[in-house]
């Protein structure tokens, strides 16, 4: 697909190409989440530090019958796990971690019957905990419907919180 | 919402399992009322589809964000009535443990009642209620 040239690309900078193993990991461990795939939803693109995802609109999504418009808690769950893609694909190694915070802020209702889409971005890794902002947008990233802040715990072997 | 209309128009509180069974979402989630005391307390049973961590196990954290979500929804429209469902401006979960593969329950309170705006605060647990699995404090607008 055209990332150089997609307009809906919100961090103004173009995936770059990374073929290593662990990104390939994640993309394929996350993406099979059962949740994930419960909302009808896709990775679109894992790169080094950086992933894209896509939750079509669905009729089971569906927070407001009067309006269509989408559960806010379908946008939370695409925005931890695209960000959750970004960790792990910024990991030098394979480790597990969970989500220690998520802050979302609404900046304006979906449209319903259009997809929306979501990019994700680790800012920082430090040796215990790793620092997201992801955004979520359905025509352009100019428009985000939603924005993320979160940091992950990373759970080195050897003690340290457990956690999902 | 007709379950909202219609409880707003007879001037009583709206029938919160019928609210839970009216949105999609929340029976994506299988969500169902197990109190409705002053506070309501939300069941969300285990269910496969709900795992975030097949590892582990442990749920979604997305589903955890969702029925946090929920509950402090339900419990404003429990509280205040109103014939539209308040908005989300925005939200802070903190997820405090691991959230196994196990019935989970939710309650919410409102902490401070504005004109427009409300803040509400919601815990959400498995087997102790003392031990919250995750919390969510968050701002709604009313319609």
């Amino acid at each position: 697909m055209g990332v150089d040239t997609d307009p809906r690309l919100p961090f103004n900078r173009t995936m770059t190409e990374d073929n290593s193993d662990i990104q390939k990991f994640a993309a394929a461990r996350l993406g099979d989440t059962a949740f994930f795939v419960s909302l009808g939803a896709e990775v679109l693109e894992i790169a080094k530090g950086r992933a894209r995802s896509r939750l079509p609109y669905a009729p089971h999504l569906v927070g407001d019958p009067d309006t269509g418009v989408i559960h806010g808690g379908a946008i939370t769950a695409m925005l931890d796990q695209t960000c959750g893609m970004a960790v792990a694909s910024a990991l030098k190694e394979l480790m597990p971690f969970a989500t220690l915070d998520l802050r979302i802020d609404y900046m304006k209702p979906a449209e319903p019957h259009a997809d929306i889409f979501i990019e994700a971005e680790c800012l920082k890794v430090t040796h215990e905990v790793a620092f997201t902002r992801g955004i979520a947008y359905q025509s352009s990233a100019e428009q985000p419907i939603a924005l993320s802040t979160g940091a992950f715990m990373l759970i080195r072997s050897g003690g340290g919180k457990t956690g999902g | 919402m007709d379950v909202l209309k219609l409880a707003s128009a007879e001037g009583r509180a709206p029938d919160p399992a019928a609210l839970l069974a009216a949105i999609p979402y929340c029976r994506h989630l299988g969500l169902s009322v197990e109190t409705a005391g002053s506070a309501l307390v939300l069941l969300m049973p285990f269910a496969p589809h709900l795992i975030g961590n097949p590892v582990l196990p442990a749920l979604h954290g997305g589903v955890i964000g969702s029925f946090l979500e929920t509950a402090a929804i339900a419990q404003m429209i429990w509280e205040l009535g109103g014939g539209q469902l308040p908005k989300p401006i925005d939200i802070t979960i903190d997820y405090l443990r691991s959230g196994r593969a196990v019935d989970t329950r939710a309650q919410a309170r409102i902490a401070k009642l504005g004109r427009r705006v409300v803040n509400v605060h919601a815990e959400l647990w498995q087997e102790d209620p003392e031990k919250p699995v995750a919390s969510l404090r968050g701002h709604f607008l009313l319609s």
